[in-house]
């Protein structure tokens, strides 16, 4: 299962390269590929130096915000006067993702890399990389992986030999979507319930134990050793004309698609060529219905919609979604919508960390409107009140998760509205018993 | 409280060199709260009483603080479960590839009959759980720290032979 899949003639493998190749796995297999050459490159340069580099790159954030990177290490003091931390995002868990998984578990020292270039870049000793609790594999494998740096001197008191000091240390999650969101996660580290920070102050101020802190997703920092290698001129030549959107992401295909996987493209590739050349297209006598382009926290776009979409931060923003993790769910025409916008909401409701009242009651509320109507015992008013409920849970919380569980739900009443109100005036049979 | 039997302390030889070489991986020893827990459910299976008064002791924290981390993530398990613990993620993108008719079969084939019960011969507990971050493979299971991808109710009972 899973990789490899063959690499198809429309991605451009740069992250993907080894993928499905167990011999990149090792600290000599990956030295043998020209690995911890960015590294050394690096560690030559002033902390500045990497960090122009990375923002000239056009590098954004591959975890869901698309922030510029090297802006965001740009944010971290200059002077050290207290330990300084970087965090390696590693709890994915957004619905629809899975391309980090495949960084963990087929190239964990492209990852270590990418963490020691960045913690050179930001001025920090030590890196904590959070892996969610269920990726048992991948964190014996990053695990092994870190200890074969350490003995190879990637890691510890003594880079490469340049005399700076970098550790790493893996921290395992225990379950929780919300440990994702990164002042969570530090919360989480810190041996806390992970529930959110209000923000300022921002974590390059006052992150982990209020120390200088920076965090950055798995695929992000794995490009970077990839733009020292090859230069800033490089990554930002790929690309399909939106200079904003630059180099080459991941994107998880999955649903009712024929081959579902993981598939590397350049930004601005158009959304078509990745659902229907890629990934195969919809199993015969299908028509595609809806797809929700980034991770499950923002709103679906219907058949229509990704016909001209480009993938790219803008691209996907123009049509009112967001690219966000580049986890795509692809529902053909054999799909109860309102059921997987149910689903969504009681995955929500479920990972709320229950913090703030708009979240805890709104995601819950949603989930048992969202039952009621698929047990055939709705009112004519509840599509009313579940815009009202998500009008309320969109940009009042610390964080976005309630926004996240908005999002799906007013895009399937405004693209969909039709299948909701079929359950409503009782044309469609209840699919769930009576609540 | 409801055993009666003396609780015997996990951070024992090993498992206390274990946990003490976690220590200087972190500022605070709060921070290896969840690396602790980790080893008392390794060794024990689940989190008892007893074992967060333990754990609130070894890193001056209070009981009622650890408990209050435990309860926060679900992956903890504040009862004992079967030998094997089994978690079907029935999440949107698996959901729409069958994911409730794998759980179904899990059910039936395990003998557990209801989520999150476990089976009369002690053997397995299933649940369900929210996205396992392999929606590519659908659908993908846990059994204990295994993952299993591509899982059909067809497969399911070769799968279970393996975990006796």
């Amino acid at each position: 299962m899973g990789y490899p899949h063959a690499s198809h003639p429309k991605e451009e493998v740069v992250l993907s390269k080894h993928f499905g190749d167990a011999g990149a796995r090792t600290f000599d297999g990956w030295v043998k590929r020209g690995g911890y050459e960015a590294l050394r490159k690096a560690l030559a340069l002033s902390r500045d130096e990497v960090v122009e580099v990375v923002k000239a790159s056009g590098l954004r954030g591959r975890g869901g915000a698309g922030f510029p990177t090297g802006l965001k290490w740009s944010f971290m003091p200059k002077e050290v006067t207290k330990p300084h931390y970087l965090v390696c995002n590693a709890d994915e868990s957004e619905p629809g993702t899975f391309k980090d998984r495949e960084i963990l578990r087929w190239t964990p020292h492209q990852l270590i890399e990418g963490c020691a270039i960045a913690a050179h870049a930001i001025g920090a000793q030590r890196i904590y990389v959070y892996v969610r609790g269920e990726f048992t594999a991948e964190y014996r494998i990053l695990q092994a992986a870190v200890d074969e740096a350490y003995r190879g001197g990637a890691l510890g008191g003594d880079v490469l030999g340049s005399g700076r000091r970098i550790d790493l240390v893996v921290h395992r999650g225990a379950g929780a979507y919300i440990c994702g969101e990164e002042t969570a996660m530090m919360n989480s580290i810190e041996g806390r319930r992970g529930n959110p920070r209000i923000k300022p102050p921002f974590p390059a101020q006052a992150g982990l134990w209020a120390s200088p802190t920076t965090i950055n997703n798995v695929e992000t920092l794995s490009a970077v050793p990839h733009i020292i290698a090859k230069g800033a001129e490089w990554y930002r030549s790929l690309c399909r004309g939106n200079p904003k959107s630059t180099g080459t992401k991941l994107f998880s295909v999955c649903g009712h698609v024929q081959k579902p996987g993981n598939y590397e493209v350049v930004m601005g590739t158009p959304m078509r060529e990745l659902v229907y050349d890629m990934a195969g297209g919809m199993r015969p006598g299908r028509t595609l219905k809806a797809v929700i382009p980034g991770g499950s926290s923002v709103p679906m776009l219907s058949a229509a919609e990704i016909e001209d979409c480009p993938l790219d931060y803008e691209g996907v923003a123009a049509k009112g979604s967001m690219l966000g993790s580049g986890g795509m769910i692809v529902m053909d025409d054999s799909t109860d919508l309102v059921y997987q916008v149910m689903r969504l909401a009681r995955f929500y409701a479920h990972e709320s960390c229950a913090q703030c009242t708009q979240c805890r009651e709104g995601t819950a509320w949603t989930t048992r409107i969202l039952e009621r109507i698929l047990a055939g015992e709705g009112k004519p008013s509840d599509l009313d009140l579940l815009l009202d409920l998500a009008d309320n849970m969109t940009g009042k919380t610390i964080c976005v998760l309630s926004d996240s569980c908005a999002a799906p739900v007013v895009s399937a009443i405004a693209k969909f509205r039709g299948e909701f109100e079929a359950y409503l005036s009782r044309a469609r049979k209840p699919a769930l018993a009576q609540v | 409280m409801s055993s009666a039997t003396q609780y015997q302390p996990v951070f024992v030889g090993e498992i206390r060199a274990r946990l003490e070489a976690l220590f200087p991986k972190y500022p605070e020893k709060q921070a290896c709260l969840l690396p602790a827990l980790w080893l008392v459910q390794e060794a024990r299976g689940w989190i008892s009483d007893g074992a967060i008064a333990e754990v609130a002791e070894v890193l001056g924290l209070t009981p009622a603080y650890v408990r209050g981390v435990v309860t926060f993530y679900t992956m903890y398990h504040t009862h004992p479960v079967g030998r094997h613990f089994i978690q079907v993620c029935t999440t949107s993108p698996c959901n729409i590839c069958g994911a409730e008719e794998v759980t179904k079969a899990l059910l039936k084939h395990t003998g557990c009959g209801a989520l999150g019960a476990t089976s009369p011969d002690g053997r397995f507990t299933v649940i369900e759980v929210e996205c396992l971050g392999a929606c590519g493979f659908a659908t993908p299971i846990l059994i204990d720290d295994d993952f299993v991808e591509g899982v059909t109710p067809e497969r399911v009972a070769g799968i279970l032979q393996g975990y006796k």
